[in-house]
């Protein structure tokens, strides 16, 4: 029997090894172009001293979508960071959120579980009141959740034994993320009531 | 030989270092599905285990036991078909045992900190002894670079063995895609707060994975088991490995970009993932029809019923959980709503199952097939093999049935939560609540009961099959 080149094992072989290598490049190309773009200080992902900012999520007419917008000076618990104290604060809080697993029950930029509420605009919920509120909030809810409980489905966060200093790192951490520009997702979010 | 007893004299030494390997798999797919049904009934009674064994605790487990015994099934396959297919002996086995009885040791020590000491404060000694806090690659540093290790002594066992003997198309592709799989895994081994960067790393690990490195795994494995069962020609099954490779590798690698539309990545990204990730489905049916073909082609006649069924049902469940359920929500105009509700839950269910379960539980019954001296496992079973028969069917419909119900709460989630609430903290308990979330939970609950039956069922099968049986296995050209 004369195989046709279409069922050829030889032809096949070597069309498996360049399509592999071939798209491998092209991911290797896109990821150099990707990580300078999502690095922190980017426009996409920005430094962390943005916690001294007012961080709101507008939408956008050009791009479609809401997208993270900064404003004047908001210092996180009244205090203006530099940069390094900024990042320290937001290192130790990201470090929490992995040691306590967040992970597990909540999703992160929408990714990780589906038991409790996304956490990506977690220091943008209205359920925070308004931004005079918020960081006395967020802190009480942290240290005792079960007694802080913001829902009537019955489902509860556990107490995770966290310090006030943890719970600020935490909340320093969650007010950076929510200035990461995440192309519009989550979609229609109704931002807390702030100030200025 | 030694028919009807499980005998290792029945066993080469690389098989008899798999069948270890399986059972370990088998005690970790037990404990995967008792943690499953814990965590699916805090759905249902939250206070249940609340600050005992929490929901994020029970799920850690549930997902990596399911990542382990899947890998240690990957893994006993690759022992399994070694000697077979190189035609020498197994090269190093006795670094071989070491690894598994390490690897094994590593396993059990991060499940008991996981469940005793469950979270530790926010600096890297709790990273590197108690848990990562990464969803599937939970387990502390140091149980990393054991891993790592145990897999480098593992590909060193494969490829000096082929070196040693001779290689085959089959071979080739599994050595190389070894080397893939290992070396994804470091992606996921460092720390760093910027969470986009660590996401963009974290899908290179998840997604290159399922998605391209495991699916061609298994595509080694599919074609093996097509030789060994059906007696399909060598040249034909090496043909269409190469195109499932072509096909999964130009897709799937790429399709990497549906993870990167809403983690902080570029707008492209829209483009990129969207189109090559809907291309994912298509080397999903080359395999179907490569699978029917095959078996059609031999009437059905095979060495192995049971394992047989699993393999369709693995073909099957690739394409629907995997290829059908992927593609439904991997385009970003439907990923924005879907992306992280019960709709992902439905699909991850689904797809684990039917693509990766599923054919291990093959290379399980070809292992108990061949460790009780190579024994008739084809029609006229006593009992009329009821036990694989039933086991195969409540796996199959309580899985199916936990996704449905999945779905149906993740399109509510989708559009309550998602689209008109906007995805706030009171828009997702609204949610919730929502009685066609409710209902999904419950029937996930009553259909996962279902599915640990199915695994009971499967497990006594699997420790008695062929048990007492005097013919041997029936013959394949
Ligand atoms: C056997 C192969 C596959 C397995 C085991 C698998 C498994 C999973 C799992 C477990 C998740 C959830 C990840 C998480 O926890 O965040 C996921 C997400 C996803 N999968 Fe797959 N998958 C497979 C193939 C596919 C294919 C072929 C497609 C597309 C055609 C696809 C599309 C997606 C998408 C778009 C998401 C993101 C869901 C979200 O935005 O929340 N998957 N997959
Ligand atoms: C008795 C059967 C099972 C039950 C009741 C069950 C239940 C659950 C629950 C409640 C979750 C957590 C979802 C969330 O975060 O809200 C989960 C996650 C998961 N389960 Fe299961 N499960 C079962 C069996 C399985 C099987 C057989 C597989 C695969 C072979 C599997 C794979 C997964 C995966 C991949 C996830 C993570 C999904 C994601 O993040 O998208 N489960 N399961
Ligand atoms: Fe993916």
């Amino acid at each position: 029997m004369i195989t046709k080149w279409w069922a050829s094992e030889e032809v096949w072989r070597k069309i498996a090894v360049w399509v592999t290598a071939g798209m491998l490049l092209v991911l290797m190309g896109l990821t150099f172009d990707t990580i300078p773009k999502i690095s922190v200080g980017s426009e996409r992902v920005p430094a962390y001293s943005i916690i001294n900012q007012r961080i709101d999520y507008v939408f956008d007419e050009k791009r479609n979508f809401q997208v993270p917008v900064f404003g004047g000076e908001q210092p996180l618990f009244g205090k203006m960071l530099s940069e390094e104290e900024a990042e320290a604060l937001v290192t130790w809080g990201k470090k929490i959120t992995q040691g306590r697993n967040c992970i597990n029950c909540h999703t992160l930029l929408g990714n990780g579980a589906y038991f409790a509420p996304d956490l990506t605009k977690a220091w943008l919920d209205p359920n925070w009141v308004d931004s005079d509120l918020r960081e006395g909030l967020m802190i009480n809810f942290l240290m005792d959740p079960p007694n802080n409980s913001m829902n009537s489905s019955g489902r509860k966060m556990p107490n995770m034994d966290i310090s006030e200093e943890e719970a600020k790192a935490i909340i320093a951490f969650l007010k950076w993320m929510s200035s990461i520009d995440t192309n519009g997702f989550p979609y229609n979010f109704k931002p807390v009531e702030q100030e200025g | 030989m030694n028919n009807g007893v499980l005998d290792s004299n029945n066993l080469n030494g690389g098989q008899k270092l798999a069948v270890k390997y399986f059972s370990v798999a088998v005690i970790l797919f037990v404990a995967q599905i008792l943690f499953g049904l814990v965590t699916a009934l805090q759905y249902i009674i939250p206070e249940l285990f609340f600050e005992v064994l929490d929901f994020s605790v029970a799920r850690t487990v549930h997902i990596n036991a399911l990542v382990i015994w899947l890998l240690f099934g990957f893994m006993g396959a690759v022992y399994w078909l070694l000697e077979d297919e190189a035609g020498v002996e197994t090269v190093g086995l006795k670094l071989g045992n070491l690894a598994f009885w390490v690897f094994t040791l590593a396993v059990t020590i991060v499940v008991l900190v996981y469940l005793f000491v469950q979270v530790g404060p926010g600096d890297d000694t709790t990273r590197w002894l108690i848990n990562e806090g990464r969803e599937y690659i939970e387990a502390p540093r140091w149980a990393d670079i054991g891993i790592v290790i145990c897999i480098l002594v593992f590909f060193y066992n494969a490829a000096a063995t082929f070196m040693k003997g001779s290689w085959s198309g089959i071979s080739g592709v599994l050595i190389l895609d070894l080397v893939a799989l290992a070396g994804l895994y470091l992606a996921g081994m460092f720390y760093t707060t910027n969470i986009s960067v660590d996401q963009f790393w974290w899908w290179w690990v998840i997604h290159l994975w399922v998605e391209a490195t495991w699916e061609v795994l298994v595509g080694c494995i599919m074609a093996w088991g097509l030789i060994k069962l059906l007696g399909v020609r060598r040249q034909i099954v090496t043909t269409w490995l190469y195109i499932e490779v072509a096909l999964m590798f130009g897709s799937g690698i790429l399709g990497l970009g549906h993870h990167y539309f809403w983690i902080g990545t570029p707008e492209y990204w829209f483009t990129i993932g969207g189109f090559f990730s809907a291309l994912e489905p298509i080397p999903l049916v080359a395999m179907v029809v490569h699978a029917l073909y095959d078996s059609g082609v031999h009437k059905f006649k095979a060495a192995n019923h049971p394992a047989m069924a699993w393999l369709i049902a693995h073909t099957f469940g690739n394409f629907f959980g995997a290829g059908v359920f992927g593609f439904m929500h991997t385009l970003p105009q439907i990923n924005l709503y879907t992306h992280g509700t019960q709709w992902s839950a439905s699909h991850g269910h689904l797809s684990f199952f039917g693509a990766y379960a599923t054919i291990v539980i093959a290379v399980f019954y070809i292992a108990v097939q061949q460790w009780r001296g190579g024994v008739w496992m084809s029609g006229d079973l006593p009992g009329n093999g009821w036990k694989w028969k039933w086991s195969l069917a409540l796996l199959n419909i309580g899985v199916l049935g936990m996704t449905m119900a999945m779905l149906v709460a993740g399109y509510e989630q989708s559009f309550i939560e998602r689209a008109i609430e906007g995805s706030t903290w009171s828009g997702y308990f609204a949610a919730q609540m929502h009685p066609w979330f409710i209902q999904g939970m419950n029937w996930r609950m009553v259909f996962g009961i279902v599915t640990a039956a199915g695994t009971v069922l499967l497990v006594w099968d699997l420790l008695t099959i062929g048990k007492g049986e005097k013919r041997t296995r029936q013959e394949v050209s």
